[in-house]
């Protein structure tokens, strides 16, 4: 079979292929692949000038290659649940499986990604580096997680001013003022904070569960039983994703605690699962 | 106009496609950016679907029905083109209903399905259907999804559109095997709600449809999600009193002669 570019019609739901595609011309077989994930949501081409037509010999991101999915953040009583999984896909194949996508920046602060790993390593560096000044500095100081939102988003931002942007979809999680903060930026500079944010494939699954049940004042357990919920339901249905998540809390008691990888109870054996095309034999 | 010697008339034709050249936009096609989704119960099936219609960026219709009649034990519920979705349920309900004649008996889903599946693979996707059919026959609750390039999926439970994802979150979350008629349609209701909730593509009110043996029972704007304030009576009723009286006449009608028959032609000459 030749590779075939799926495209996907708003109006039909995700994984459908429009008309488009039913009439095998050369137009549409040879059409060069597109690389459809972690394309920013709001439909924007982020690399639209390609660099080569303006003579400019350096190359800029244009693709990602290695990638981490969606990440989820909620807001409780004590503090902030940043969860994710710890995958690091090579286009669909599951190659690195024990990535950690949660970086620890200081005792207030964690800064989660999905999106290009590469890029994520690099942001990781600049905040080592500012968490590095901040010690030598040794007077007790460290960055707060609006600070290290800030930052991000300006370095986010500059970038995809030069059209070489940081393939990264960001969420920023801590406890400042003994208030938590949670925000999210974007590959080309989107920004926000509130009560829960999500990324990538949890924006559609996750955001409907955090809308209805998440509460500034949960208690923990409450806020860890709808993590693990989202978790599973991102596991369930986002195909470039495992069942090996981390959970990482920030609370103004406890500072900062990423938990070992675990994996979660997933439901397989509904009974209408069984045997599916038992009244509809020829169907599947 | 043309003349009125019958057929066809194509004289806008020609003016359609001289406005479209100096840069008129035609509408788009109603589409139904959409959340449909359906569920099987211990003793049958729920559906669920929004009832937004949208054309483009415009809400078209804020109150449309899209779970459609096929047969009294099959509905469906159907996402993509308003147009084609309603003549393909049309033409199988149609069909349906001429094999329910022929064959003596009550309908079975696949049948149903089939037809569907057959129509639309003829087609090669250009008609714009996804459907998720619901029904309860003889061997019980079934619930299928068909894409629009004719390839069909059997679920315990399914969403179709826009908002497939997000009412598909609330199915995977808190689905269980043997739910009761109020559960399920709680459920359903619920991931419905998802869907308007947080699809651009969905909206106004959530319709459901409950299939069991004892027949079906289309419960149309179940929930209002996004309902006016304040809403005007029709008829107005305004109290006697409301406006006051100026200057009374009465006259009496006794003197007045009444003639009964065919009125005369107004003479216009």
């Amino acid at each position: 079979m030749l590779p075939r570019p799926t495209t996907h019609s708003k109006a039909l739901g995700p994984g459908v292929a429009g008309p488009e595609l039913a009439v095998a011309i050369s137009a549409v077989l040879d059409r060069p692949p597109k690389p459809v994930s972690h394309l920013p949501l709001s439909g924007a081409q982020p690399c639209a000038v390609d660099p080569a037509a303006l003579c400019d010999p350096r190359q800029h991101t244009k693709y990602p290659y290695v990638t981490g999915t969606s990440v989820m953040a909620i807001k409780y009583k004590d503090g902030v649940l940043v969860g994710c999984d710890t995958l690091g896909a090579y286009g669909t194949t599951k190659r690195y499986k024990s990535t950690q996508r949660i970086y620890h920046v200081n005792s207030k602060c964690v800064v989660a990604a999905g999106g290009e790993i590469s890029d994520f390593q690099y942001i990781s560096n600049l905040l080592d580096e500012l968490t590095t000044d901040d010690y030598r500095f040794d007077d007790g100081i460290e960055l707060s997680p609006q600070e290290v939102h800030s930052y991000l988003c300006r370095v986010m931002y500059n970038r995809r001013n030069k059209f070489d942007p940081l393939w990264n979809s960001l969420v920023v999680g801590g406890v400042q003022g003994g208030q938590p903060f949670l925000g999210m930026v974007g590959m080309i500079g989107t920004h926000y904070t509130d009560s829960h944010v999500t990324t990538g494939f949890a924006n559609q699954l996750a955001r409907p569960l955090f809308r209805e049940r998440q509460r500034d004042d949960m208690s923990e357990e409450d806020a860890l039983q709808l993590m693990y919920d989202a978790l599973k339901v991102c596991y369930y249905r986002d195909k470039v994703s495992i069942n090996k998540f981390q959970i990482a809390k920030v609370t103004k008691d406890d500072g900062v605690s990423i938990s070992e990888p675990f994996a979660l109870d997933m439901r397989w054996d509904y009974k209408m699962f069984a045997q599916p095309t038992k009244w509809a034999v020829g169907a599947w | 106009m043309g003349s009125n010697a019958g057929g066809f008339d194509f004289d806008l034709c020609k003016r359609n496609a001289m406005l479209e050249n100096k840069g008129m936009v035609l509408p788009k096609a109603w589409k139904t950016g959409t959340t449909i989704a359906g569920l099987i119960y211990k003793d049958g099936v729920v559906l669920g679907a929004d009832t937004r219609s949208t054309s483009g960026n415009t809400v078209a219709d804020k109150n449309c029905s899209k779970i459609h009649f096929i047969a009294p034990n099959i509905y469906a519920c159907g996402a993509g083109t308003a147009a084609d979705l309603e003549h393909v349920t049309d033409m199988v309900s149609g069909q349906i209903a001429l094999h329910r004649y022929a064959t003596g008996r009550q309908t079975r889903l696949i049948t149903a399905m089939t037809m569907f599946k057959q129509h639309l693979f003829k087609y090669q996707g250009h008609v714009g259907a996804a459907l998720v059919l619901g029904g309860y026959d003889l061997n019980g609750p079934h619930l299928f999804t068909i894409y629009p390039h004719g390839s069909t999926d059997s679920l315990p439970f399914a969403t179709m559109g826009s908002g497939s994802v997000n009412a598909m979150a609330m199915f995977e979350a808190y689905y269980k095997d043997d739910m009761d008629r109020s559960e399920a349609m709680a459920l359903v209701a619920r991931a419905i709600r998802s869907g308007v909730m947080n699809d651009l593509g969905s909206g106004s009110n959530v319709d459901l449809c409950v299939i069991s043996k004892d027949g079906a029972d289309y419960l149309r704007n179940y929930e209002y999600l996004q309902a006016k304030t304040y809403t005007r009576q029709f008829p107005v009723k305004y109290p006697p009193g409301t406006a006051t009286v100026l200057k009374q006449r009465v006259l009496s009608l006794k003197d007045v002669e009444v003639i009964e028959g065919a009125a005369e032609e107004m003479d216009v000459s």
